[in-house]
């Protein structure tokens, strides 16, 4: 899907070489262009570079390896970084993939900044949503 | 009357395509597979050709990783099972990422698990009873659902091959689950 001619950009923040490896062409075959990284500090890194994207999907319940506030199985990783974004002035949407329903962290991400979540694994019923969200923000 | 060489080629191929229909249905019957592996072959197509090999040959890799750190950590003195909740966390994704259904269902029943041993968040814990050999147990299911699924997917990437040198198709999958 083009934007007056330009393609929507989208970068993939997950720990897991597999998945990055599939949401990476998932999204390309959508016609996203797609930067993938490993982990939320990276992400920073990339805006702080001065990259900008149209999307943000980051997976929910990335652990922060050797963090001091390793929760295992909870989002605090992404609460952290969505909020870090925002922080930055990082206006894209934000989405997170999950592999729990509706939890009850669910009122913090969306404190945090974050735009929704979707059950993971993505799939392109979940990217068609992302684009027509996109289309509308930008039409 | 001879029969013709094409005649007997597109035969071939056809063999070859319903046996792989037929493969690929009893493995989503089985539940070893699930609609997301479908979401992959979606994405190959004649510029990323061989994208569902590359893919699940990535996963054969990790997920070698993965459980060999496993059996690592679970072999140490005092186990670190946050270490292990970690591992096992991140084989339930990938697999669910190519659809492997009950390499996930293990892994979810294996973290599970781990939380309750975890006593420190709870403070005290009934099931003292060899915890390492329960999560080695669990370990142990995790690897056989693995093993099963490698062995099928080989099977059905080779058939492709087959069909593909057979100057056929390889068809398009519906979930029959």
């Amino acid at each position: 899907m083009k934007k007056g001619g330009r393609k929507f950009s989208a970068l993939v923040v997950d720990d897991d070489q597999v998945i990055r490896n599939f949401e990476e062409k998932l999204l390309a075959r959508f016609e996203l262009e797609t930067k993938v990284v490993k982990n939320g500090e990276e992400a920073l890194k990339l805006f702080r570079e001065g990259y900008t994207f149209d999307v943000v999907v980051m997976d929910m319940e990335m652990p922060v390896k050797n963090g001091p506030e390793w929760y295992g199985g909870t989002c605090r990783p992404l609460v952290q970084a969505t909020r870090a974004l925002r922080a930055m002035g990082v206006d894209c949407m934000i989405v997170g993939v999950t592999s729990r329903g509706d939890g009850p962290e669910k009122a913090e991400l969306e404190a945090a900044g974050l735009n929704c979540c979707w059950e993971k694994p993505l799939n392109d019923k979940i990217v068609r949503t992302i684009l027509d969200e996109l289309a509308k923000k930008s039409s | 009357m001879e029969i013709g060489g094409e005649y007997l080629e597109i035969l071939g191929s056809s063999i070859l395509m319903t046996d792989y229909l037929e493969y690929s249905n009893a493995l989503f019957r089985e539940g070893l597979l699930d609609g997301q592996f479908i979401q992959l072959q979606m994405l190959r197509d004649d510029s990323n050709p061989d994208f569902v090999v590359e893919v699940v040959t990535l996963f054969f890799e990790d997920s070698q990783r993965i459980l060999n750190e496993l059996s690592k950590t679970l072999d140490e003195q005092n186990v670190d099972f946050k270490k292990i909740d970690a591992n096992v966390h991140q084989l339930k994704g990938s697999s669910s990422s190519i659809g492997a259904q009950r390499v996930r269902n293990a892994c979810i029943a294996f973290r599970s698990f781990c939380d309750a041993q975890d006593v420190e968040s709870y403070g005290f814990c009934f099931f003292v009873l060899f915890p390492d050999q329960m999560c080695l147990r669990c370990l142990q299911q995790v690897k056989q659902e693995y093993l099963l699924v490698k062995n099928k997917l080989e099977a059905l990437l080779r058939l492709e091959q087959q069909i593909v040198a057979a100057g056929g198709v390889v068809p398009t999958l519906n979930d029959v689950s």
